[in-house]
Formats: structure tokens, sequence, C-alpha cells
């Protein structure tokens, strides 16, 4: 009886790999709470669903390329943020009637960089990781030269929009939710995922079943891209302002949630809720770290071990595959 | 036709020397000056760190990976470099041993569990700019003098970093391209499953190529920090993305160990000039980083063209 | 017999190798002595390539004793040992590092050239073993190996096998050794052959040149379903018989039909295979099924990928009139998606038909997945489980499901009962023919005369390209043979 209880219990985890990011995240949320004694929980907790919305959104995007199969990465985040975020605040130039034409220019510019990323990957017949890092660099330039000296703030519904609260809840925290929630449905119950997770496992099964590869790699570098400009808005709606380094840290972050998210770097496995889950992990180690009064030395150390001890302990395990 | 043709061959392994070239032709156009002891000393002041940190990605592109990490590496190699080896030698040198079995362990547990090296390599990376991070919290320290003075000997006629390149550059390729390891190794790049077949060690392989690449990211750290003669958790980040592209530039493919050192070494210095270049033609240094991703597409597109020729045939 | 005082170099006794259901080996004695140049013949699947893999010691025998110059290495046998005792394999896959060059080649092979001046001896020795099988090879130790013809390849990979180092050199297999050599450099190695075999080596020759085995070999065997079913001198082969030896013994006319009356259907599919010389094309009608035969790798597979490609618009070469499924032979390369469920495994080639404002929906998926599961009969209790959870004969019903199911009048099938078992391939033959009534095209690629009896016609392949066709009532195990097997290189 014990025995089917428990191992119905480890089919149910191992459906939902997810979980453990949650767990995780939980554990960590105690730990921290129990050291200040359970005061300023709810503030950590407030706290811990705005910076995972930049996360999620970004890590979303990521997701999508790194399950179409081994070798697919995108690089060009971090540039990508910091170029969307510079042009976001230029083009609504601190005035709440350029909101809108403000993020169609966000739209474009993502696009413009998703469609740069796959052309290189397809005419120069280069590994994705490549042709990302390479088209970084031109946008990374473009975004110093375009934001030098930017000191544009954000119009102010904009800004309240990424600061502002209902119900005590982020409102982006809200809109992230939403998106991930769209995001889980495109992944199972279109077409399109179906083709991603399917081309991730195995690209020509998938090209001789019926799927057009090509095009389907496309739509996702786009999709990553896009879902990095956005995120580059926001962000710099949330602090004021756009700065060049504000992409820096997702270059990592956004791969990390991805692996300890539960999607498989092996490519044709994965899921959206991991995403959510994973991004409160990193965040609440940063608070825990912070709070435990560790230095930004050791966050980053304990940071680069546990997304290496996470891939190695997972990366065996490639469910099917000899 | 065909005969006055060079071969593709040919023609790759001369683009990394041709760019180079076309590179000092441009800047002895804008300005002559430049093209002179003193003019190539200051020029190339940061070719040398920036070549050996292109040959330890070489190594590791060699056997199919990709190191994202070697940038915060150099740069906590710049760090012991300002402080222990400078305080307290023996600790300082035995960090740098220790630093290079952890490379030399990384490969091969990117070998036994079978994982991507880039996320590996990435979580290496914030391991690394941790490890700095406590060691230097704010930019400073100091070099050994003896360090200083060796990087920045005078010699005749040809400026130092010159002489080191060529040295670095023919060392390699006599360790990697000539020997009879250096072909194994290889070899485990191009085909692992035959190399296997033949007996070899797959792992042993992969091991040598990420210790190589520890050691020559030592050297690159520890003449960095001679240079700057302070160091700080950030200074080298920049080399990540640099030495990969200066692999590509000389030649390399990232996959099937098809690499060039010569061509590599060849790659750095073209990456160190087109800076110099830029700020010749009162090009905004905004758009330094910029340029080298324009190098290294043109260059991957040339190569692209010259590969589809070359399948026309 | 003859000459049975020549000592034996190999002796195999009672070897068997199954791979999970399929048995490849099914007790196979051979002996191959010194001095001798032994052919192996056989049709697709007899284990000839099994047997040598088992002698070169990259597959391990489940049972069985291999003896190698008087040692027993049953218990050791690996790559090492064969080596050491003197085997060596040239496979037909290339072993070689594209990346390194001839002489660099040589050194990975042979541990012997290493220190000062390795290159120079590992170069020397290499030009002149290419200068001794193949005169005028215009290959330079120096070159490249991707710079190299495939031709040429296969010369290096060939000189280098049979350069003699720090090891003895007893016994050389070659596996189909002219595949891509043309004629005059193809004679040059039988030529070499000769002369090694009358320097006392020996050499298994693989070959479907039966020209080429009846001119080169001492003794010629004949394997059939993972037996040896035929060993005689060469001399005592001629062509037809040695044809006859691969076929089943008993002709089996009585089930041949009548030819059928030429349907009137539409051609809806037209191809050219890459490396068709002549103006020979596959044209298929609706309502056909039709074959495509010849000894493995020999082009049909490549000539389904390009029709199928043609129905995305990416191959200029082919013309398909409607939608295309194909059925994958190689499971595990070109068919399941190990991650997914049985059911998810079906419906991937008929999703866009399943949707419901946009979204899948899962109870039109679900339905699909069921009905297949009992029109197939695929054997499980549940469609949501893993496809690997099912028997490879089960997961080969759920591919044939997935291009049933779908949308497409045309389905492509590459050779796709490898390793099923008897009763499933009936189940499937009846849904062929039933489906084939109802209008759909089929063009099947098979290794097994058997299942050429139920296709219209047939097409033979020989080295990518097409030689012959064969209406209904043509098609016959000898015809198939005659024409997979040619006299002399195409």
């Amino acid at each position: 009886m014990r025995q089917s209880a428990f191992s119905r219990l480890a089919d149910w985890s191992a459906e939902r790999p997810w979980l453990w990011s949650f767990v995780g995240a939980g554990l960590i949320f105690l730990a921290t709470t129990a050291f200040t004694s359970g005061k300023g929980g709810g503030d950590v907790l407030t706290a811990a669903l705005t910076f995972a919305t930049f996360y999620v959104i970004v890590g979303i995007g990521q997701m999508f390329v790194i399950t179409t199969g081994p070798g697919n990465v995108d690089l060009s985040i971090p540039a990508n943020i910091a170029l969307a975020g510079a042009v976001a605040m230029k083009v609504m130039d601190g005035s709440n009637a350029m909101i809108v034409p403000g993020l169609a220019a966000v739209a474009a510019v993502g696009l413009a960089i998703g469609c740069f990323n796959f052309a290189l990957i397809r005419i120069l017949s280069i590994p994705p990781i490549i042709a990302t890092l390479s088209a970084s660099f031109l946008v990374q330039s473009t975004a110093i030269a375009y934001g030098r000296g930017l000191r544009i703030k954000p119009p102010p519904i904009f800004a309240e929009l990424a600061t502002g609260r209902v119900l005590g809840v982020p409102i982006l925290a809200i809109i992230a939710i939403l998106v991930a929630a769209a995001m889980a449905l495109v992944l199972r119950r279109t077409v399109y995922g179906r083709s991603v997770l399917a081309i991730g496992q195995n690209a020509r099964a998938a090209g001789l079943a019926g799927i057009r590869v090509a095009r389907v790699r496309f739509a996702t570098y786009v999709l990553s891209a896009v879902f990095a400009s956005f995120c580059g808005a926001l962000l710099a709606g949330f602090s004021g302002g756009a700065s060049l380094n504000m992409g820096e840290e997702f270059l990592l972050a956004s791969i990390a949630v991805v692996v300890i998210g539960g999607t498989s770097v092996a490519g044709g496995f994965s899921n959206v809720p991991g995403i959510w889950g994973a991004s409160l992990f990193l965040y609440l180690l940063v608070t825990m770290l912070n709070t435990f009064g560790v230095g930004a030395g050791v966050r980053l150390i304990l940071t680069g071990l546990i997304i290496i001890a996470v891939i190695a302990l997972s990366g065996g395990r490639r469910p099917g595959r000899g | 036709m065909n005969a006055l043709m060079p071969s593709p061959r040919l023609v790759r392994a001369a683009l990394p020397a041709l760019s180079l070239a076309a590179l000092l032709v441009a800047i002895w156009f804008v300005q002559p000056r430049a093209i002179s002891y003193f003019g190539f000393n200051l020029m190339l002041n940061l070719a040398m760190p920036i070549a050996f940190a292109t040959i330890a990605q070489l190594c590791v592109i060699t056997v199919n990976d990709l190191d994202l990490s070697i940038g915060a590496f150099v740069s906590f190699v710049a760090c012991v470099g300002a402080t222990w080896l400078n305080a307290t030698p023996l600790l300082g040198v035995a960090v740098l041993l220790g630093a290079v079995v952890v490379y030399a362990l990384v490969g091969a547990l990117i070998h036994l569990r079978n994982l991507p090296s880039i996320v590996v390599t990435l979580g290496m990376s914030f391991f690394w700019l941790g490890c700095s991070v406590l060691l230097l919290p704010s930019p400073g320290g100091s070099a050994p003098a003896w360090l200083a003075a060796l990087v920045k000997v005078r010699t005749p006629l040809v400026p130092f970093a010159i002489l080191v390149s060529a040295a670095l550059a023919l060392v390699v390729h006599v360790g990697l391209m000539r020997s009879a390891w250096g072909a194994i190794l290889r070899g485990a790049g191009g085909n692992p499953v035959a190399v296997a077949r033949a007996g070899w060690s797959l792992l042993r392989t992969k091991v040598t190529m990420f210790a190589l690449a520890g050691f020559f990211g030592v050297l690159s750290g520890l003449s960095l920090v001679g240079l700057t003669t302070s160091a700080d958790a950030n200074i080298a980040i920049r080399y990540t993305l640099l030495s990969i592209a200066g692999v590509i530039l000389g030649g390399g493919e990232f996959v099937g160990g098809r690499v060039s050192p010569v061509g590599a070494v060849l790659g750095a210095m073209t990456l160190t000039l087109a800076g110099s270049l830029l700020s010749f033609l009162r090009i905004s240094p905004d758009w330094q980083i910029g340029a080298q991703g324009a190098i290294l597409i043109v260059v991957l597109a040339l190569r692209a063209l010259v590969n589809r020729l070359e399948r026309r045939r | 017999m003859d000459a049975p005082s020549a000592s034996a170099i190999v002796q195999l006794e009672g070897v068997r190798k199954s791979f999970g259901a399929v048995r490849a080996l099914a007790g196979v004695d051979l002996d191959v002595r010194a001095g001798e140049c032994l052919g192996l013949v056989g049709h697709n699947g007899a284990g000839k390539s099994t047997l040598m893999q088992v002698l070169a010691g990259t597959l391990a025998a489940d049972e069985g004793r291999l003896v190698v110059a008087g040692d027993d290495i049953t218990a050791s046998a690996g790559v090492a040992a064969a080596r050491a005792h003197g085997v060596v394999c040239v496979f037909q896959e290339l072993s070689l590092c594209p990346n390194l060059t001839v002489a660099e080649n040589a050194r990975v092979m042979h541990r012997a050239f290493r220190g000062f001046g390795w290159r120079k001896r590992a170069g020397a020795a290499m030009a002149a073993m290419l200068d001794d099988i193949f005169p005028r090879h215009g290959i330079d130790p120096a070159d490249v190996v991707a710079d190299l013809s495939i031709a040429r390849r296969q010369m290096v990979e060939i000189a280098r096998a049979f350069l003699v180092t720090d090891e003895p050199l007893r016994l050389v297999i070659l596996d189909e050794p002219t595949s891509s050599l043309d004629q005059v450099v193809a004679e040059q190695l039988m030529a070499f052959v000769r002369r090694f075999v009358a320097r006392g080596g020996s050499v298994i020759l693989i070959s479907h040149l039966l020209g080429e085995i009846l001119a080169t070999s001492d003794r010629v065997v004949v394997m059939k379903d993972g037996r040896v079913v035929e060993t005689r001198p060469a001399r005592d082969f001629t062509r037809d018989s040695l044809v006859a030896a691969m076929g089943s013994v008993a002709a089996r006319e009585d089930e041949k039909r009548a030819a059928a009356a030429q349907p009137a259907g539409e051609v809806v599919v037209e191809a050219r295979p890459a490396r068709q010389a002549d103006g020979r094309s596959l044209r298929a009608r609706r309502g056909e099924i039709v074959g495509l035969a010849g000894l493995a790798g020999h082009g049909q597979t490549d000539l389904l990928v390009r029709i199928n490609a043609a129905a995305q618009g990416r191959e200029p070469h082919a013309r398909v009139a409607g939608a295309v499924a194909f059925v994958a032979g190689d499971r595990q390369s070109d068919g399941v998606f190990p991650l997914w469920s049985i059911a998810e495994n079906i419906t991937i080639r008929s999703l866009g038909g399943l949707r419901r404002f946009g979204l899948i929906d899962p109870a039109a998926e679900a339905r699909m997945a069921e009905e297949w599961r009992q029109r197939i009969a695929i054997r499980t209790p549940d469609m949501g489980n893993g496809i690997l959870s099912l028997s490879g004969g089960n997961q080969q019903k759920a591919l044939f499901a997935r291009a049933l199911a779908s949308d497409a009048g045309i389905v492509l099938m590459d050779d796709p009962m490898r390793g099923v078992d008897v009763g499933t391939k009936q189940e499937v033959y009846g849904m062929i023919r039933a489906e084939a009534a109802r209008g759909r095209t089929f063009l099947w690629y098979t290794t097994e005369f058997d299942e050429l009896r139920h296709c219209d016609r047939v097409y033979v392949f020989r080295a990518g390209a097409i030689v012959a066709e064969l209406a209904a009532n043509e098609i016959t195990e000898e015809r198939v043979l005659q024409s997979s097997f040619a006299e002399e290189a195409a």
C-alpha cells in the first residue's frame, strides 16, 4: 500500500518537473522569514513577484528557443533589452500619449532582432550561439550609441503600470502570470507549440512528419526577441529610465530559469510553470543571501554552482534516449 | 578555369592574414604614423592577453565545446595577480594551479555527464566572477613588480607584444597541429567515434584541452594585470566574446576540430587593431563592439560564400 | 572441399546474435584460412554486416566461439583484442577524421607513429601503401581528408587498414570496398587483394558486384537469414548459381498475381533519383502500390525523403500532387518522438484538423488515438503512455497510424517492417491493400521479397539509380536479385 502510494507520488512529480523549482523557492522563502522571525515576509513576496516578472518574460522566450533542440539558444537577449529599453524611453519621450507608439517601436525592435538572428543562422549557416552572439555585438553598439546620456523618464502611466499594484499584487506580476498562462497554452495546445516540441526531440523526424522546421525555428527566434524587447521596455519603466547595462544579468538568468524550471537542454521537453518557479527561486535566493548578510561574491558563486548542479543532475537523464 | 582559381582551403587559410593586412592598410591610409614601432607598441598594447584568451578558447572549441566563462576567468586571474600573487606569492601560485585543475574538472564533468558546455561554462562564469568579487570587491590591487616589468619589456625592432604573440602562435601550432598527440586531440573533435574506436580515451582528450584552456587563461590574466597593474572583477568580461570572435576570424570552425592557432592569434590582433582604426577614424568608441561584431559577420559571410562556391564545383 | 591442409586463421563456431526479437545471426560457423580471399554474399538482412562486426570486435556475440590465430578471444572480444590479433575491418561508413590529413589519420589508428619525425614516417608509409594498391592515386599524405572526394577517402581508408606497424596483420575485412570507386580503381584494389593473399594474408570481401566476388575470391560463402547456406570454391559458382543460392530455393510462383489492369488513375508522384543518368523516373498513379526494391542503401530512402520534401515545396526534382505522409523504417532517427505519448505520436501529422477555435482539442485528439488503437490494434492499456513503452512492432504500428490517420493521399514507406513480428505484418499488409483500394497511393521501399508481391509495380534500385521496372506479373525474387547485383561496376 505505502509502496504504491509512494510510487504514485513519484510518477505524479515526474510529470511535473516544475514542482522542484517551487519547492526550492518555498524552502528559501521559509528560511529567509525564519531568519527575520517572520518580519517583512509579505514585502519579500511582493518584491519577489515583481522582480521575478522580468525573469519570467525573458525566460519564456529563451525556453521556446532552447526547446527547439540542442545548440539553440538566444545570446542576444541582454543587448536586446538594452536597446529596447532605450528605444521605448526615447519614443515615449515621457508623454502618456506616446506609450502605444513606443510599445509598437519596441515590438519592431524585437521583430528586427529576431529576423536578423535567424537570417544569420540560415544564410551564413552558423550555429545559433555564434549567430545570436555576433548579432548582439551590433545590437549592443546600437544601444550604446543610441542611448548614451539618455535621461528620459518613462511616461507616468507607463511607470505606474510597471510599479503599481492591484490589491497588493504588482500589476507586472499579473501581466506576467497572464502571459505565462497564454504561452503554456501555446506550447501545449497549438500546432506551433507541438511543432517546437517535436523539432526539439528529433528535427529530422519532425521534417518527415510534415512539420516545416525552418519556419517554426524562425518564429521561435522572433518570439524570443520580441519577449526580450518588451522586458527591456518594462524594465526601463520600472527603474525610471533605460540604462545600458540593465540587460547584463539576463544572459545567465534567462538560461538559468529555463534549466532550473525543468526544461531539458537537450530540447523537446519544457514547461512554462517551471519558469515562474525558477524565477522566484533565483530572486528569493538573492534575498535570502542578502538577509543572511552574505556578500555579492558568495551570491554569485552560489548562483553559478546551483545552475551547474541542476544541469549535472538533470542533464544525464534524457528520458527515452540512449 | 579551375586551375586559375586558388583552392577554397587556401582562400580560407589566407582570410585571417588578408583581413589583418586590409586593416593595416586602412590604418596606414588614415594615420601613416601609426605604422611604426611606437605606434604598434601602443596599438597592440592589449594584444597579448587577448591572444592568450583566444588560444584558451581555441583549445575548448577544438573538442566541439564553447567556453563562456573565459572572460570571467581571466578577470579572476587578474584579481589573484593583483592581490595574492603580490602579497603571498606561494598562495597565489597555488590558487592559480588550483584554478587550472578546476578547468580540467569542468571538462571532465561535461564529458562524463554529456552536458552542454555553454550552460556549464555560463554557470562557471558566475563562479569566477563571485570569486573575483570576494577577492577584490572594488577595483584596485597592484601587480607584482616583476610581472609589470616583464610584460612591458622594450624589445629592439619589434614590439614585445608581437614577439610574444608570434611565439605563442608557433608553440601552439607545433603542439596542436604538428605533434603526434595534437593529431589525436584534433581528431577527437573531428570524428570522436573513430578516435574512440581506435582505442583513445575521449575523456582524457577533453580534460587535456580544458586544462590547457585554463593554463592559457592564466597567462592571459597575468599578462593583463601586468599591463594594467591593477585589476577589478569585470576587467576582462569582454574577453569571452572577443576570444570566440578571434578563433572564428582565424579560420576556426565551431564543430569538427578544425582550428588554426596561427589564424586565431592573427584574429586576436585584428580585433585589437580594429579599435585603433575606429579611433583614428574618429568614430565614437560606442561602435567598437559593433565593429567587432560586424567584422565577425563579414568574415563568416565570406566563408559561407567560399564554402558555397566549393560545393558548386 | 579443397586444400584442407591450409590452416585456419579465424574460426567462428555457433555464433548467435539477436537484436531484441530480431535474430541477426542464427548460429554461424565460418573459418578463414591463411592466404585466401573469402567472398561473402547474401541479400539484405542475411547477417553479413553483423557477422563482420562480431569479427572486428565492435559487436559482442550472444553465443559462440571466436578463435583468431589459435587464441580463443571469445571472452576478451573487442576492437583492441581483434587488432592485437591482426584483424582489421574497413567499415562501410567512413571512419576517418575529416579535419585531419591523410598522414594524421594513419597516426590515429597506428600508435607506432609518434616521436620526432612521425609525420614524415606516417606520410611515407601511407604514400607507399597507396602507391602499391592504387597506382596514380593522386593523393598527397598532407591532404586534408575533408578535401578529398568520397572515392579517395575510401582509398585512404583501405590503404590505412593494410598498413602494418607494430601489430601483426592477418585478416582484412572489406565491406563493400568498391561502392564508391570507379572500375579502374576497383580493379586495382582487387589485384592488390590477390597479391596480399598470395603473400599469405587473408581477406574477407563483401560486395554486391558478383563479378568482382567470383573473380577475386578463392571460396565464396553465401549467407541467408543469419546462417551460412553455401560454402564452395569460387570456380564452382557461376553468377546465376550464386544468385540462386541467395534466393529461396523453392520458387513461390503459385501466389504470383496476374498482371493487374493498368490503373487509369492520374499520376500523383513523379520523381527522378539524384544519380539517375538516363531518362528513367519513378511514377505512381492514384491507388497504386509501387515497390522500391534493391539492396539496402542504394538510393531508395533518399528518393522517398526527396519526395517528402517536394510535398513541402522544397525539392524541384520531384513532382507530387497532394499531401504526403512518411512512414519511417528507422524508427529511432526518422520516426518516433521519444518523449511523447503514443497518442501524441499519432496525431502530430493531423493536428491542423483537430483544432477548435484555433486550439488543439484534447477530446478530438483522444478520439483519433482511440480509433486507431482499435483499427490497427496497438497493444497498450492507455494511449497516454509513452511511445517507448511499446514494443518495436507496436511503435511501428503507431507510425503507420500517424500516416494513415492523416489526410495524405500519398504514403511513403521506408522499409517500415524491419524488426516487426509476422502477425503485425499481416495486419498491416491487409490495411495497405484496403487503403489503396480506397484511392491512396503507396510508395513502398522494402528489403523483403515477400512484401514486393503486394505491389502493383516495382522499381529496382542500384547505386542510387533505377535499373529496372517490373510489372506485377514480372516480380520474382530472381528478377529482383538479377537487377540488384550488377555484373560489373556501374
